[in-house]
């Protein structure tokens, strides 16, 4: 386990160097600037602040400088939000959309799991069929009519809940359900076609055979092994929904760090996408060590390599 | 005289899928008496290992018990609610499934999955079924015993898996074990090995044994009395000598026609029964061996015959043998 975990954060740190590379070169191809969008600023003063953030240099020479700072975990300036360094902008907002993805996917979890057992037992009765009408809809539907409905719902139309910011606890409800609508309907159908498939193993027979009751061999037998397909969804679903959303953060006024993804490559805020981009795949090499690790427990037939 | 301690009467079992009724076990009637082994032979898909898990109400769904009783130990299984069921189940009933491969939960280790039953249907503590687990194991001839019971089931091979199930199965000491071919997925080898480890287990312990197969090589050397099923029926059934050297269906003249003799050459071949087996979506209205016997008869398509009895022990189910009976009892010489 100890040399396997080493041998994961070596190629992860590799990944990241490449992950790093590849962002950095296809930002340079990509036409457009930082400074460009502004209210169209002299040439002189574009030409100053490129020369302030080293954008004058070299391609190549960035590139190393880049690096460089990157082996101290140090991301670099920010060049839309001027004085902020981009690991600060990580820290203060991260936390932020990590609570709300958090949460849902605790909720996603806590309703997913139970509804895709109990479907998977009833499996063609009303309230499987009610579940899974339930679950495509939620697959199907995009997350921004999620949110747009609950806020004109919940907040606009009955004024029972806040719409905006993160002030109390009950603002986080909405935000929250709006978030982990879709991961529910998700795990909810995968866990019940994992056990359904689980239901109809032999070794199921066996402890039926033995004299166990179904509430025995369901909890004991089939849910070790029919959860483990959602171990592995949870692993890089985790790392999205953690580093925030989009929609819901746009629609609910939320600062995390899901808004700043895409405003930092409408900005072409180098050095943020850039930290961004390296924050998600090191989250998500991180949630996939852990998804292995998870999985080797629940599964001894793993073989961790 | 030994005590009857399975009574299966009339026993009709039919799964209602959406194509229509599969009459899976169709009129089953036998018995077996305390400490007995009884062999049940025929083809794949002709209900045996349905008749099997209806002892032990473990009958998939969409299946049901549609007839007949089924009465254990002087209790009838059809009346038993489920927890009088799970109550029996592992405990004075056990079976052992053919593939060892998948029969085992991965994920616990060999001692849990033994220890469970233990606990489920004995007084014992932890630490005693701790023990008595080991016991089983060394009882099933697996070696280090302490050390299997820490390891997980893709660390053994088929055959100890086997070996394995067969010590879950006998934990309790049941009255019944049921055998629902067992050794077909292993090989040759491991399964001459696990018929030999279950009739040493059986004169150890006084059990009674359904042993099911659809090799009758394996039964000639365990059982006193077989049974020879086919689409869901039972075609004749009697001792060991009644149906090897007195077989009077055409169904089992068939199937031992197929088996290899314990004399043959290499070359020899096995001739196996020809036809498909029966469809039971659309089960024939007579004999369901009709369509691929050679000596059908025209009443045969129409009508099941009734069993004949050839002797105290010996009953088989075929026209001709109606036929032989009738012009013996009338005096009707048989016209060549
Ligand atoms: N789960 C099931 N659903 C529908 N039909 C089944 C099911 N299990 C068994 N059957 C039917 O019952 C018949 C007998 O099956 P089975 O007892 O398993 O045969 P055997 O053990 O002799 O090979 C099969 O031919 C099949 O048509
Ligand atoms: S009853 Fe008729 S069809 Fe069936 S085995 Fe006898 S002779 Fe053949
Ligand atoms: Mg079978």
């Amino acid at each position: 386990m100890g040399s396997y975990i080493i041998k994961r954060i070596a190629v992860g740190i590799v990944t990241i160097f490449l992950v790093a590379t590849i962002t950095f070169f296809l930002m340079y191809l990509v036409p457009g600037g930082p400074f460009l969008s502004e209210k169209s600023p002299s040439k002189q003063t574009i030409e100053a602040l490129e020369r302030k953030y080293g954008l004058d240099k070299p391609v190549y020479i960035q590139y190393l400088n880049y690096m460089k700072g990157l082996i101290k975990f140090d991301l670099g300036p920010s060049l839309k939000m001027r004085g902020r360094e981009v690991v600060d902008i990580i820290k203060t907002r991260f936390p932020i959309s990590a609570k709300l993805g958090g949460l849902a996917m605790l909720l996603a979890i806590c309703i997913g799991i139970p509804m895709g057992i109990f479907s998977a037992i009833n499996r063609g009765k009303w309230f499987d069929n009610i579940v899974m009408v339930i679950c495509t809809f939620g697959i199907a539907v995009p997350g921004f009519v999620v949110a747009t409905v609950l806020m004109y719902f919940f907040g606009v139309t009955l004024h029972i809940l806040p719409t905006r910011g993160l002030d109390s606890p009950a603002h986080y409800i909405l935000p929250v359900t709006a978030l982990a609508f879709y991961p529910t309907a998700y795990i909810s159908r995968l866990m019940r076609s994992s056990m359904l498939d689980v239901l109809g193993q032999d070794y199921m027979r066996t402890a039926k055979a033995k004299g166990l009751s179904q509430f025995k061999s369901l909890f004991k037998h089939a849910l070790r092994n029919a959860v483990l397909p959602i171990i592995t969804y949870l692993g890089p679903a985790l790392a999205y929904i953690l580093t925030g959303s989009l929609v819901v953060e746009k629609i609910f006024t939320i600062p995390g760090l899901g808004r700043q993804f895409v405003s930092s490559i409408t900005d072409r805020d180098y050095p943020l996408i850039m930290g961004l981009t390296i924050f998600l795949a090191f989250l998500l090499i991180t949630m996939n060590v852990i998804v292995d690790i998870v999985y080797k427990i629940i599964d001894p037939r793993i073989k961790l390599k | 005289m030994s005590k009857v301690l399975l009574d299966i009467r009339n026993l009709k079992v039919s799964f209602f899928t959406p194509a229509g009724e599969v009459k899976a076990v169709n009129d089953v009637s036998f018995s077996i008496n305390e400490g007995d082994v009884l062999g049940i032979v025929g083809e794949s898909g002709s209900g045996k290992s349905v008749t099997a898990y209806s002892i032990m109400g473990l009958i998939p769904f969409p299946g049901k018990i549609v007839g007949g009783t089924i009465d254990f130990n002087g209790h009838r299984i059809n009346d038993m609610t489920e927890k009088e069921l799970r109550s029996m189940r592992g405990n004075e009933v056990s079976i052992i499934f053919q593939d060892p491969m998948t029969s085992l939960n991965p994920v616990y280790t060999i001692g849990n999955q033994i220890k469970e039953v233990i606990l489920l249907h004995t007084n014992l503590n932890r630490k005693q079924a701790n023990e008595r687990a080991i016991e089983l194991l060394k009882l099933v001839g697996i070696n280090e015993p302490e050390k299997r019971m820490k390891q997980y089931p893709h660390e053994l091979s088929g055959g100890m898996r086997q070996r394995v199930m067969i010590a879950i199965a006998l934990a309790c000491e049941p009255k019944l074990l049921i055998a629902d071919e067992p050794t077909t997925a292993l090989d040759v080898t491991i399964q001459a090995q696990i018929m030999e480890l279950m009739t040493e287990l059986k004169n150890k312990i006084n059990m009674a044994i359904i042993l099911i197969t659809h090799d009758l090589g394996i039964v000639s050397r365990m059982c006193e009395k077989i049974i020879v099923m086919y689409g869901g029926k039972i075609m004749e059934q009697g001792t060991i000598d009644d149906i090897f050297y007195n077989p009077k269906h055409e169904y089992t003249k068939g199937l031992l026609r197929s088996i290899p003799k314990l004399t043959a050459k290499e070359h020899e071949k096995l001739i196996p029964i020809e036809g498909t087996p029966v469809d039971m979506l659309n089960p024939p209205a007579g004999c369901p061996f009709a369509p691929r016997c050679k000596k059908c008869m025209k009443i045969c398509l129409k009508k099941m015959p009734e069993y004949t009895k050839i002797s105290d022990t010996h009953y088989s189910a075929c026209w001709l043998l109606q036929k032989e009976e009738y012009e013996k009892s009338t005096g009707v010489i048989k016209g060549e």
